[in-house]
């Protein structure tokens, strides 16, 4: 039996769809699964899953973008180095905008995890494809990365006075205490809302799709199931860019924080 | 059940009987040593082909862009200038060319003016010297012509008197020819 769900339709019980054998199921996208052997093998660290496909998609467009599209060092670029040279414009100027020209030496860290979750959300518009950015796993650990080095950098570069951050110079000294509490609240949950931001938006757009598709089995409301479908696939175009997008200048806004505490 | 179960115990507890998911995979923390570790390598191979091949390709190809728009720019502007030396040049050249024909014409119309005047001047002494030379033509034809009246007048009248019969000296018909002819 390949696929048990599609031989025999069966829901979990009490799912009004039952009888119909309508069937919904969300959230299997977003199973890890061994890409050799079967479904239920277990997945040890070094398991070579879908997760290791579709990043290893990413890469290879990075290499295809970045790599093969610029081979040509030319004056006058063409569409494919055109467009290279369009995205590391504008993550350089991100980077010297918002955090400042002594952070352009972060730059080729920026600019791998905007590249990385920008490829691997496109990816994962291609259908019955899986995105890793959907993972808490994933996101946790790259907001993880941004958090640890914002917190190393500020104090290797500014010291002590890098807790001047939470010490707010320009308020009434009398409620400085009370801010200095907040901001130390709001500088460790930082890490979580930037992670669970761009995993949410992802899973929350994929399973909207997937829901729709469902629906797209019943013949009655298939025509509008499929208008959603396209409807909210056009708008997870857009979140799969402003999500990276936002994941990138969030980073540099922290950044910023790491080089100029006192801001 | 006709749904051949899966190993439950491999697949671990986010994976039901039916091989659909128990709550949310992105919960599921069997799986999570798995993603963590590819996702350290995917940022590491994209940091190295970024540092290594990409970056320095991409700045270099810009640099090189921005060195080539600039060189680019200043020779236009050269050339610009030249251009604008050229135009003032040729204006200069067209108002000294200009200034020249004038004097050229001036003193052209100069001379001609000074050899008209010559011509003029000389035209008007021929004049003098030829009408004076007429009058003293005419005054002597005119005295020829009185000399030549008197003459045939003694001629005529020393033939009428011959014809009539009668002698008459030579010198009574001039004295009575050139008191008549003196008398007129």
């Amino acid at each position: 039996m390949a696929d048990p769900v599609a031989t025999t339709g069966v829901l979990t019980a009490g799912d009004p769809a039952h009888a119909e054998g309508l069937s919904f199921h969300p959230m299997d996208q977003f199973m890890v699964k061994p890409l050799f052997g079967d479904y239920g093998d277990p997945v040890y660290w070094y398991t070579i899953t879908n997760v290791t496909l579709w990043m290893a998609l990413a890469v290879l467009c990075v290499v295809g973008l970045f790599v093969l599209g610029t081979s040509r060092r030319a004056i006058i670029p063409n569409r494919v180095q055109s467009v290279a040279e369009l995205a590391y414009g504008f993550v350089y100027k991100m980077i010297e905008d918002v955090t400042g020209r002594d952070a352009v030496k972060f730059f080729p860290y920026v600019f791998t995890l905007f590249l990385f979750i920008l490829f691997a959300n496109f990816l994962a518009l291609i259908p019955s494809s899986f995105s890793p950015t959907s993972h808490i796993a994933v996101t946790g650990l790259l907001a993880l990365a941004v958090f640890l080095t914002v917190t190393i950098v500020g104090f290797v570069k500014n010291g002590a006075s890098f807790l001047g951050l939470f010490w707010v110079t320009s308020a009434p000294l009398a409620i400085r205490p009370v801010l200095a509490v907040i901001e130390l609240i709001s500088y460790f949950v930082r890490p979580v809302s930037h992670s669970i931001r761009l995993a949410g938006n992802l899973t929350a757009g994929h399973a909207v799709l997937k829901v729709f598709a469902g629906f797209a089995q019943v013949a009655a409301i298939s025509p509008l199931a499929v208008l959603g479908v396209t409807a909210i696939y056009g708008l997870e175009v857009l979140v799969a860019f402003i999500q990276a997008y936002v994941f990138t200048i969030l980073t540099c806004v922290y950044l910023k924080d790491a080089l100029h505490p006192n801001h | 059940m006709e749904i051949e179960p899966i190993d439950l115990e491999a697949a671990g507890y986010c994976v039901n009987s039916l091989g659909s998911a128990i709550g949310m995979p992105q919960l599921c923390d069997a799986w999570f040593a798995n993603q963590i570790f590819w996702l350290v390598v995917a940022l590491v191979a994209i940091y190295l082909i970024l540092t290594k091949v990409a970056l320095p390709r991409v700045s270099a190809t810009l640099a090189e862009r921005s060195g080539t728009i600039s060189n680019d720019l200043a020779a236009a502007e050269d050339l610009n200038r030249q251009a604008t030396d050229a135009e003032k040049a040729y204006e200069k050249a067209l108002a000294d060319a200009r200034a020249e024909a004038q004097r050229i014409s001036g003193e052209a119309r100069a001379a001609i003016k000074a050899d008209l005047d010559a011509a003029i001047a000389d035209a008007d002494k021929r004049i003098a010297a030829k009408s004076a030379e007429s009058e003293k033509q005419i005054a002597e034809v005119r005295a020829g012509a009185a000399a030549s009246v008197a003459e045939v007048a003694r001629d005529v009248a020393a033939e009428i008197v011959t014809a009539l019969g009668m002698q008459a000296d030579r010198s009574t018909i001039d004295a009575a020819v050139s008191s008549r002819v003196k008398g007129n």
